[in-house]
């Protein structure tokens, strides 16, 4: 037998309402939904938790509304569904793009919208076997005291590697979230703190219910660096928007994920491009990249790489977009 | 707990106690004895565990089996066809697509889920939709000449 997963018991709610409350009263809850993230770290022993409640048979979770103005993508919806449907290429590319590279393709007829969004935070010093963790007096991300990455700090550096993120940043998506009492809705970028321990902020059995993204005229691409093209979570991942303008240059927006504990939509932008395109661009934006992300020894390529990289594949994708 | 899962395996109904934390491939392998499908890594690395479930690959050690009630499963040993070898698993032997084997399971399930969708996948396509099968041995280019040369019998082309 595989290494058997630990005693939980399984809830298999209808409805949104079902799975908050099914959460609310047991001690140690997750909400379980293509189980490609959750499942790998509960039989690595880095997740814990007495009761799963399984959110496939969930059917408001798998709306995909394109009809209207905006756009809906329930939580539900699989990530090959993001990838292969044409309307989202054609509105959102780089949230195609982005669903087309993650993981392997039987992770993408499992994984979900709102696995993606709510996807641990990873480290070497992390997602690894009990064995090895325990060699190590385990890390401050769980069970011990010292995070490995920084052990003079006081926090945990796993990044986020979500790749979907960064591409819906830039469409400035908000999330639907459902509660114990109401349905509230907040900016994607809300969803997240700059804490690997604790990344984030939705508050206890919050379940996210779909993804909002405005009708918009945003042309998009996203890209990321990783050890192996076939499968690999990204290293640095980038995703960049471009508007053009009535009056004036282009509007730009540059998101990364993989480098920071959140998602980083990069600031100042605007004042780089303020006199329009030349030579001078790039290296301004170049600059406030590489000020405001903060990659640290938590995988196998080292930090500096992952900031230059990142900005170079920036680079690339600005210049696909202006071409 | 267990629960009454209700899964049609390899074309045939079944209805078991299951328990919650039970993951599909232990299901399959220690319950029904079909061993066919492997386990190659500690989760979700390696493909050796892909099975179809309702005509599409997916890792079945990362599936809880509760969680798949009402599906069709299909397995390496649900493809012979009267007790032959169907095109691919015929490919994969004749063609060197196989070394040790214990990748071909998966192999041979990714491919399977692809000839349906394409009858006529060129070789990014059979890339694509194995890239997420790891094999130790063959170095992949056989693999991909297996699943060429059955797609091609399938449309009744010679290899
Ligand atoms: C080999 C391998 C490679 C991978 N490569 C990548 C990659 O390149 N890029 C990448 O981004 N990911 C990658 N992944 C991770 C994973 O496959 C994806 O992120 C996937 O989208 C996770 O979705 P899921 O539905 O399977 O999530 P699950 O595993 O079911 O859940 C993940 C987390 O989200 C929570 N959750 C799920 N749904 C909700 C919801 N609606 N509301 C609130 N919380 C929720 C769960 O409780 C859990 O904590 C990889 C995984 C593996 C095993
Ligand atoms: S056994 Fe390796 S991916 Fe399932
Ligand atoms: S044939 Fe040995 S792992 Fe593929």
């Amino acid at each position: 037998m595989s290494e058997a997963l630990p005693e939980f018991d399984l809830a298999r709610p209808a409805t949104v309402e079902e799975a908050v409350a099914a959460r609310a009263g047991a001690g140690d809850a997750r909400y379980l939904a293509g189980g490609t993230d959750l499942v790998v770290n509960m039989r690595r022993g880095i997740v814990a938790a007495d009761r799963l409640i399984d959110l496939t048979g969930i059917a408001e979770l798998d709306r995909l509304d394109l009809d209207g103005g905006g756009t809906v993508i329930g939580a539900g919806v699989k990530l090959a569904a993001v990838a292969e449907n044409a309307e989202i290429g054609a509105r959102y590319p780089a949230v195609a793009e982005a669903a087309a590279v993650i993981a392997g393709p039987q992770h993408r007829k499992m994984g979900t919208v709102g696995g993606n969004l709510c996807l641990d935070t990873r480290c070497v010093y992390y997602n690894q076997s009990e064995w090895w963790r325990r060699a190590n007096d385990y890390c401050l991300k769980y069970r011990g005291n010292v995070c490995h990455v920084a052990p003079g700090g006081d926090r945990c550096w796993a990044p986020f590697s979500g790749d979907l993120a960064p591409a819906l940043l830039i469409h400035g998506a908000e999330i639907e979230i459902a509660g114990a009492d109401d349905r509230r809705r907040m900016a994607l970028s809300d969803l997240y703190t700059d804490d690997g321990a604790d990344h984030l902020t939705l508050g206890d059995g919050e379940l996210v219910v779909a993804v909002h993204l405005p009708a918009d005229n945003w042309r998009s691409a996203y890209d990321k660096i990783r050890v192996r093209d076939s499968i690999d979570f990204p290293l640095a991942g980038v995703a960049v928007g471009l508007k053009e303008r009535a009056t004036g240059g282009p509007e730009l927006r540059i998101a990364l994920t993989g480098t920071d504990s959140r998602p980083v939509l990069v600031d100042g932008i605007a004042e780089a491009l303020a006199d329009g395109f030349d030579d001078s661009t790039f290296p301004a934006i170049e600059k406030r990249l590489k000020k405001q992300v903060q990659p640290m020894s938590t995988t196998t390529l080292n930090a500096p790489y992952r900031r230059t990289a990142a900005a170079v594949v920036a680079k690339r994708l600005i210049a696909r977009l202006v071409g | 707990m267990a629960r009454i899962v209700r899964l049609k395996v390899n074309g045939r109904a079944r209805s078991d106690a299951i328990p919650d934390n039970r993951l599909l491939v232990d299901y399959l392998r220690e319950s029904l004895r079909l061993t066919g499908t492997k386990m190659g890594c500690d989760g979700g690395e390696c493909g050796a565990c892909t099975v179809l479930v309702d005509g599409e690959p997916q890792l079945s050690c990362l599936t809880l089996a509760a969680s798949v009630d009402g599906a069709e499963i299909e397995t390496v040993e649900g493809l012979a066809v009267n007790g032959r070898l169907n095109a691919l698993q015929r490919a994969f032997h004749e063609k060197l697509g196989s070394q040790c084997g214990f990748c071909t399971p998966g192999m041979i399930m990714s491919a399977e889920g692809l000839l349906r969708r394409k009858s006529a996948p060129d070789e990014a396509d059979i890339r694509a939709a194995l890239s997420g099968n790891i094999c130790r041995c063959t170095g992949y280019v056989k693999i991909i000449e297996a699943v060429d040369a059955a797609a091609a019998a399938l449309r009744g082309q010679p290899a």
